[in-house]
């Protein structure tokens, strides 16, 4: 049966080290607004600085580039494995409230002995474990925000009552080497959950991936290579039917799985952002990728060249929507509000019952 | 001529919280970024020192079940705080954030990473709490005795600051060198390099609220700000003086740590006017079930048999019974008791009639005039610093404080009229930290 035709999805990373106030990133962020991205990501991890080149944290930095920006997706990397789940999961439904549902989380690990000294808790975790741990936390702090029904606050004046607490929920995970009560100190977010994205490139990431994530990157490393576009189609292959193993429907509006082609960009010229359109366009109709994240090797340059060069030029051959149709993440990305799991539960159990 | 001692003012969200009214029809939103934004720019409108968040990191229960009477739900305070940097410019932004259940390294960045995309407005407020209900949303658990909160406490600062000071500054005001640390301490063994450069704050704002002794002495060795409970002008002064009195033991002057109760306020356009809405908080403070459920807090039994509009109950409580988790108790529960029966009989107030009476009365009641000098003689009496203001509405009840009050505190040269600086400690003129390599 032929897939539903989806739009074309484009994001960008805005990582640039060495920049501490706020200005560049608001900038860098209305820029891709203004190319009708669908989101842009920010990288980050607790190892040291690169040539004497530090970062902030990449969640702090796009919350205060929410209220300057309106429609565009705001998707930081948060780690999972000397941070606690509890405060990951609040600090994103926090971002989606303060972003009126534009968060997503690119979910990462902390494998070097540096990471692991700084928090000085326990030792690094070779990537399997610490994917394993990563798959655990995605799923506790997806239940954490649903820990709260959507209409759990009923402000009934004649009982007295805020909330309904039938319809706040108790998580009682357990995890490996931890372990969450609940439920969250957030109310359930906009989009109900915020968009989890995985870099499946790396075999340890891939079950994470094809269970918990809505976005999965495959970093290319050269796209000028004749094998890229297939090792792309292949790896997307894959997922999905690990998906599918997992009774998702990755094509589908429910448990759809959107792979992304990871693409380092350095253009120099006008023609190079042609260049660069003439790829997306040939990826994306011999069906390689559902869309590309842009790794900018200059923020400025390449970013401005995407936006005034690349995105024109598809938006031209009908391939890139000139407007955002909706004003949450999970619209730009079709991705379905998720049900609330808690509260099919209650309704099964009403109805086996009765 | 001396200058005249000038307060401090600061606007603590009205959320989760036994003072704030949701059940009024003006009543908005504890969660939407819109009630956040709204406070935030009456606050900075008012020329307020900064905005403050609390945090509460396990939802409350009350007989094993989640409470359910008061404002449940709010967000993670550092990323909204991040947020409202975005929509002003002068106002410091503070946030509650436990030292038990955080890492030095982390936290650091995260304070940092504020002070630097707010420009130097960023404020951590250290609260210690340890317990295993808590701690059952957390991968250690309730793992600290009492006694070790504060130690806790102690060193995770003296660790942050140590990672706030490590970049090697540059001469020339660019962003510094990189350098490695070491801290072997008691409760923390880190070493590395941190990944943002010092902020323009040097060090964020510290702010210490509690109030046992050991809550006092780590404010004097470390807290730039005391939040602190408010009582009567002669406690007040009591405590003040106890503060104020241990810094020298480290060194501080008396005006290097600002002590500021958190106060609430009722204004009208006559004084009787401003009692008849103060009665009328308190009624939708205490609804009903409240009263009840204070009640049972106190008790530590069952009462939900007893009617809120008659008397007290006969029995005695149960000392052991503790039905409530996640709220500091009220006290001794034979005393409380005792206190509470001795009101209701002397004024024949019944269930609801006398938690209103006995517990959170409001702080400054009267004419904007009125309330201007009352607060003003806290300061010059020595009490206070300044204050932390809980409105009692989300997110409109600073309005008529902005609107009628700072224009008479400003009249009477109590209160600043503009922001001499920029970062939060220019306005609360704290020196920039040294810089301890
Ligand atoms: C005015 C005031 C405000 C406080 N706000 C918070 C808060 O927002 N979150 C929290 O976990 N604890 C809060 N606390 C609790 C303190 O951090 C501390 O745990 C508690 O006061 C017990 O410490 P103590 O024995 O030193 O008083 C507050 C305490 C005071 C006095």
């Amino acid at each position: 049966m032929p897939e539903p035709t989806r739009p074309l999805h484009l994001s960008v990373a805005l990582d640039r080290p060495g920049t501490y106030a706020a200005e560049p990133y608001v900038e860098a962020a209305r820029l891709a607004e203004r190319g009708r991205f669908d989101f842009v990501t920010l990288g980050d991890s607790f190892g040291p600085p690169r040539r004497g080149r530090g970062r902030l944290d990449a969640l702090a930095v796009l919350a205060r580039v929410a209220p300057a920006t309106e429609r565009i997706g705001l998707v930081p990397t948060v780690t999972t494995t000397h941070t606690e789940p509890f405060h990951v999961s609040s600090a994103l439904a926090t971002l989606d409230w303060a972003s009126r549902g534009r968060a997503g989380w690119t979910v990462e690990v902390s494998t070097d002995d540096r990471e692991a000294a700084v928090f000085g808790r326990r030792e690094a975790p070779d990537a399997w474990a610490a994917w394993r741990e990563a798959e655990a936390v995605a799923d506790v702090v997806a239940r954490l925000w649903d820990s709260w029904e959507d209409d759990a606050e009923i402000r009934d004046v004649a009982s007295g009552r805020f909330v309904d607490r039938d319809k706040l929920h108790h998580v009682d995970f357990e995890g490996p080497g931890f372990s969450v009560r609940g439920p969250s100190i957030v109310p359930r977010p906009p989009q109900g959950r915020p968009v989890v994205a995985v870099d499946a490139t790396a075999p340890a990431a891939q079950a994470t991936a094809a269970r918990h994530a809505d976005v999965a990157y495959v970093r290319v490393g050269n796209p000028d290579d004749p094998r890229a576009a297939h090792a792309v189609r292949a790896a997307r292959g894959d997922l999905r039917q690990r998906a599918r193993a997992h009774g998702r429907d990755p094509g589908g509006h429910g448990g759809r799985l959107v792979v992304l082609a990871s693409l380092p960009v350095a253009l120099h010229a006008a023609a190079d952002a042609v260049a660069l359109a003439d790829l997306v366009d040939r990826w994306y109709t011999d069906g390689v990728a559902d869309g590309f994240h842009f790794r900018p090797q200059d923020p400025d340059r390449d970013l401005a060249l995407l936006v005034d060069g690349t995105v024109p030029v598809l938006q031209h051959r009908g391939l890139l929507r000139g407007f955002y149709p909706g004003s949450t993440l999970r619209e730009h990305l079709c991705l379905a509000r998720p049900a609330n799991r808690y509260a099919t539960v209650r309704e099964t159990t009403v109805r086996e019952t009765a | 001529m001396t200058t005249r001692k000038r307060m401090h003012l600061a606007a603590h969200f009205p959320g989760v919280n036994n003072t704030t009214v949701w059940a009024d029809p003006r009543a908005g939103s504890q969660i939407d970024f819109s009630s956040f934004e709204h406070l935030a720019r009456v606050a900075e409108r008012g020329l307020f020192d900064f905005f403050f968040l609390a945090e509460g990191l396990r939802l409350r229960e009350h007989k094993g079940r989640l409470h359910d009477l008061d404002v449940v739900g709010r967000p993670e305070s550092v990323t909204v705080l991040n947020a409202l940097a975005a929509v002003t410019e002068r106002l410091g932004l503070a946030a509650t954030v436990n030292a038990t259940f955080n890492e030095p390294y982390e936290l650091a960045r995260r304070l940092a990473s504020l002070d630097h995309l707010s420009g130097g407005r960023a404020a951590w407020n250290v609260v210690t709490s340890s317990d295993a209900f808590t701690g059952e949303n957390f991968r250690r658990g309730g793992y600290l005795d009492r006694a070790d909160r504060y130690t806790r406490a102690a060193e995770f600062v003296a660790t942050a600051r140590e990672l706030w000071d490590s970049w090697l500054p540059h001469s020339s005001g660019a962003d510094g060198t990189p350098r490695p640390f070491v801290h072997r301490g008691r409760h923390f063994s880190v070493s590395g390099t941190f990944d943002v450069p010092r902020s323009p704050q040097g060090h964020p704002v510290v702010i210490q609220a509690g109030d046992s002794e050991e809550g006092r002495e780590f404010a004097a060795s470390a807290a730039d700000v005391v939040f602190t409970r408010h009582g009567t002008l002669e406690a007040g002064r009591a405590f003040y003086a106890d503060v104020k009195g241990r810094l020298a033991a480290y060194g501080r002057r008396p005006e290097e740590l600002k002590i500021m109760p958190g106060v609430t306020f009722v204004l009208g356009d006559t004084a009787a006017e401003a009692q008849e809405k103060a009665d009328v908080i308190r009624e939708q403070q205490v609804s009903p079930q409240t009263a009840i459920l204070t009640l049972e807090q106190v008790w530590g039994r069952d009462l939900s048999a007893y009617d809120p509009d008659g008397p007290l109950p006969d029995v005695d409580p149960d000392p052991e019974g503790r039905l409530t988790q996640g709220r500091v108790p009220l006290g001794d529960p034979f005393a409380v008791a005792a206190k509470w029966r001795a009101l209701s009989e002397a004024k024949g107030l019944s269930i609801r009639q006398t938690v209103i009476e006995a517990t959170g009365r409001q702080s400054f009641i009267g004419t904007p005039r009125q309330v201007a000098a009352r607060m003003d003689e806290f300061v010059t009496e020595e009490a206070a610093d300044g204050f932390i203001l809980v409105p009692h509405l989300t997110p409109g009840g600073l309005d008529d404080f902005v609107e009628r009050v700072v224009p008479l505190l400003q009249e009477r040269g109590a209160f600043r009229a503009e922001h001499s600086g920029s970062t939060l400690r220019d306005h609360l003129g704290l020196p920039l930290p040294v810089w301890k390599g």
